[in-house]
C-alpha cells in the first residue's frame, strides 16, 4: 500500500516537475497587449515564434519559424498557397484577415509585381504583424484597417476587382458570422476578375461544416475541399480547371514554391471534390447566420 | 382597480423590455452586411438605444401626468410594434441606402441605427415611467413600485438577450424572429386594451 502511495506521489511530482519545466522551456513572452477586439500575446518556444488570441497555447494564430524564416508553419498557409495551382499569376491579390502577414508576405516574395490588398479589422494585429513577424507595407502591399465586408462593399461601389482572394479572417474559437454568408460570398464573387480564385481557410468543424459547404456550393458551385487539420476551400470563378491543368501549373511553380515548403505532392493529393456533407443542410445567409453557434455543437 | 389590471402592467413592462433587448442584439446583424461587426458598429447601436430610451423615459414620465389609463399603455405598445415593422420591410434597402452615402462604418451605422431602431425604441421607453404612474396609488409606495417595475422590465430585458443571442438566431430567420415579436407584442396590447377599458376609471 504504502509502496503504491509512494509510487503514485513520485509519479506526481515528477509529472509537475515535467509540465513546469516543460512550461519554462516551452515559451518566453515577447509582448502581451490588449485590443479593441482581444487579447494579443506574442511569445517564442525556442524555434518558433507565435501569436495568440487566447491565454491557451493551443490554438495559434500564426506561426514563424525563426530558423528557416521563408517556411511556412502551418499546414493550412500551404494549403492556401494551392490557390496558385488554380491562378499561377495573380497581379491583383486580396486578403482579408491578416494575422501575422505570413500570407502576403509569402506571396509578396512569390509574386514580386503583383498588388496585394490587405484586410485587418483590429489595428493592433497590423502593428504586431509589423513588428514582430516582419510585415511589410511596400508599394505593392497595403493595409486597410476596416471590416473585411466593408471592404468588399467599397470595392464592388469602386469596380476594384481581384485575381487572387484570400479569406483568412476566421479562427477556431470565433468566427465573423457576417462573413459566412451565401450574401457575403456572392459579394466576393462580385470583386472576382472572371478567371479569379477564392481561397477560404476555415476552421468549421461538426455542424457548420455541413452549412459552410452548402453555402459555399450555392453561390459557387463545386470546389476543391482541402481537408488535413484545418480545411481550406478553393473556388474559380468560371469553373474548377482540370486535374491535368493544376498537375502542369503545379509542376511550374514546384521550384518557386519550395523555398516555403509547399510541395506538389503534398498538396495535390488533398484536392477533393467530393461531397462529404449533409447536401440539405440549411445555407446559411444574413437572415440566418448561426455560425458561431453551429460550430460550437 | 381591476385585479388583472397590475398583473397586466407588470406583463407589458416585462415583455416591452425583452422586445428592446431583442431588437438591439438583431439590429447588430441587420447592420453587419454593410458596415461590419466592429466594435465602432456596436458603439453606434448601444448609443442610439440608448438615447432612445433616455428621451421616451422623459415623453413617458409627461405623458402620464394627464388621465393615465391601461388602456393608454396598451396604445403606446401597439405604436411601438407598429414602428418596428420598417426593421423587417426595410432592414435590407436603409443600411445599402445610407451605405451609398456614407461608408464611414461609425457614422454610417449611426445614421441607419438612427433611422430603423430609434423611434420604436423611444417608444418603449415610454412604458416604464408610464406603468409606474398606473400602479403608484400612495406616494409612499412609489418607490417600492418603481423597484418592481424596474426589476420585470430589466428581468424581461436579460430574458430577451439571452433567448435571442443563445437559441432564437439559432432556429429562425430575422425577420421570423421580429414578425413573431411584433404579433406578440400586438396580442397583448390588444387583450389589455380590451380589460383595461372597462376598469381604467377605478384607477
Amino acid at each position: 500500500m504504502s509502496k503504491t502511495i509512494k509510487a503514485v506521489t513520485l509519479l506526481l511530482a515528477s509529472g509537475v516537475m515535467g509540465a513546469y519545466s516543460f512550461c519554462l522551456a516551452a515559451e518566453s513572452i515577447l509582448h502581451t497587449e490588449r485590443s479593441l477586439y482581444r487579447n494579443i500575446t506574442i511569445y517564442e518556444n525556442g524555434s518558433e515564434r507565435c501569436m495568440r488570441f487566447t491565454k491557451q497555447t493551443t490554438t495559434r494564430q500564426t506561426c514563424i519559424s525563426l530558423k528557416y524564416p521563408d517556411y511556412l508553419v502551418f499546414k493550412y498557409t500551404k494549403m492556401m498557397l494551392g490557390a496558385l495551382y488554380l491562378q499561377p499569376k495573380p497581379d491583383k491579390i486580396l486578403i482579408i484577415g491578416l494575422g501575422g502577414g505570413t500570407l502576403p508576405s509569402t506571396l509578396s516574395r512569390i509574386l514580386p509585381k503583383a498588388k496585394i490588398d490587405t484586410v485587418e479589422i483590429d489595428p493592433a494585429v497590423v502593428h504586431v504583424a509589423r513588428k514582430y513577424f516582419n510585415f511589410r507595407i511596400t508599394p505593392t502591399v497595403n493595409v486597410s484597417e476596416e471590416d473585411g465586408r466593408v471592404f468588399v462593399k467599397r470595392a464592388i461601389k469602386k469596380g476594384n476587382r481581384y485575381d487572387l482572394i484570400i479569406l483568412d479572417a476566421f479562427d477556431h474559437d470565433y468566427i465573423p458570422e457576417h462573413l459566412l454568408t451565401q450574401e457575403f460570398l456572392g459579394e466576393v464573387k462580385q470583386v472576382m476578375t472572371p478567371g479569379g480564385v477564392l481561397a477560404a481557410n476555415t476552421w468549421s468543424s461538426s455542424r457548420l461544416y455541413d452549412h459552410e459547404s452548402a453555402t459555399y456550393e450555392s453561390v459557387f458551385g463545386r470546389f476543391f475541399n482541402l481537408r488535413f487539420g484545418s480545411r481550406v476551400i478553393l473556388v474559380k470563378n468560371d469553373g474548377l480547371p482540370s486535374r491535368s491543368e493544376i498537375i502542369k501549373n503545379a509542376k511550374t511553380l514546384e521550384a518557386q514554391l519550395k523555398t516555403f515548403g509547399v510541395r506538389a505532392d503534398y498538396l495535390l493529393p488533398l484536392f477533393s471534390t467530393s461531397r462529404d456533407w449533409r447536401i440539405d443542410a440549411r445555407i446559411l445567409t444574413d437572415q440566418y447566420s448561426p455560425s458561431n453557434l453551429l460550430n460550437a455543437h | 382597480m381591476n385585479v388583472l389590471n397590475r398583473p397586466l402592467i407588470f406583463l407589458i413592462a416585462g415583455w416591452s423590455g425583452f422586445f428592446v433587448m431583442a431588437v438591439e442584439l438583431l439590429s447588430g446583424r441587420i447592420l453587419a452586411p454593410n458596415f461590419g461587426n466592429s466594435i465602432y458598429v456596436w458603439g453606434g447601436i448601444i448609443t442610439i438605444f440608448m438615447l432612445a430610451l433616455s428621451i421616451g423615459y422623459l415623453i413617458g414620465g409627461r405623458l402620464s401626468i394627464r388621465k393615465p389609463s391601461l388602456k393608454k399603455l396598451s396604445i403606446i405598445l401597439m405604436v411601438a410594434a407598429v414602428s418596428t415593422t420598417p426593421v423587417v420591410l426595410m432592414g435590407d434597402a436603409v443600411p445599402d441606402r445610407i451605405f451609398t452615402l456614407i461608408q464611414d462604418p461609425r457614422y454610417g451605422s449611426l445614421i441607419s441605427a438612427t433611422m430603423l431602431f430609434f423611434l420604436p425604441t423611444m417608444i418603449s421607453g415610454i412604458i416604464s415611467p408610464y406603468a409606474v404612474r398606473l400602479l403608484v396609488i400612495e406616494s409612499s409606495q412609489s418607490g417600492h413600485f418603481a423597484g418592481l417595475l424596474y426589476f420585470v422590465s430589466t428581468f424581461g430585458s436579460a430574458a430577451g438577450t439571452i433567448l435571442t443571442s443563445f437559441y432564437l438566431v439559432l432556429y429562425f430567420e430575422l425577420n421570423h424572429i421580429f414578425w413573431t415579436m411584433i404579433g406578440i407584442s400586438l396580442l397583448i396590447s390588444a387583450f389589455s386594451f380590451f380589460v383595461g377599458q372597462k376598469h381604467v376609471e377605478n384607477n
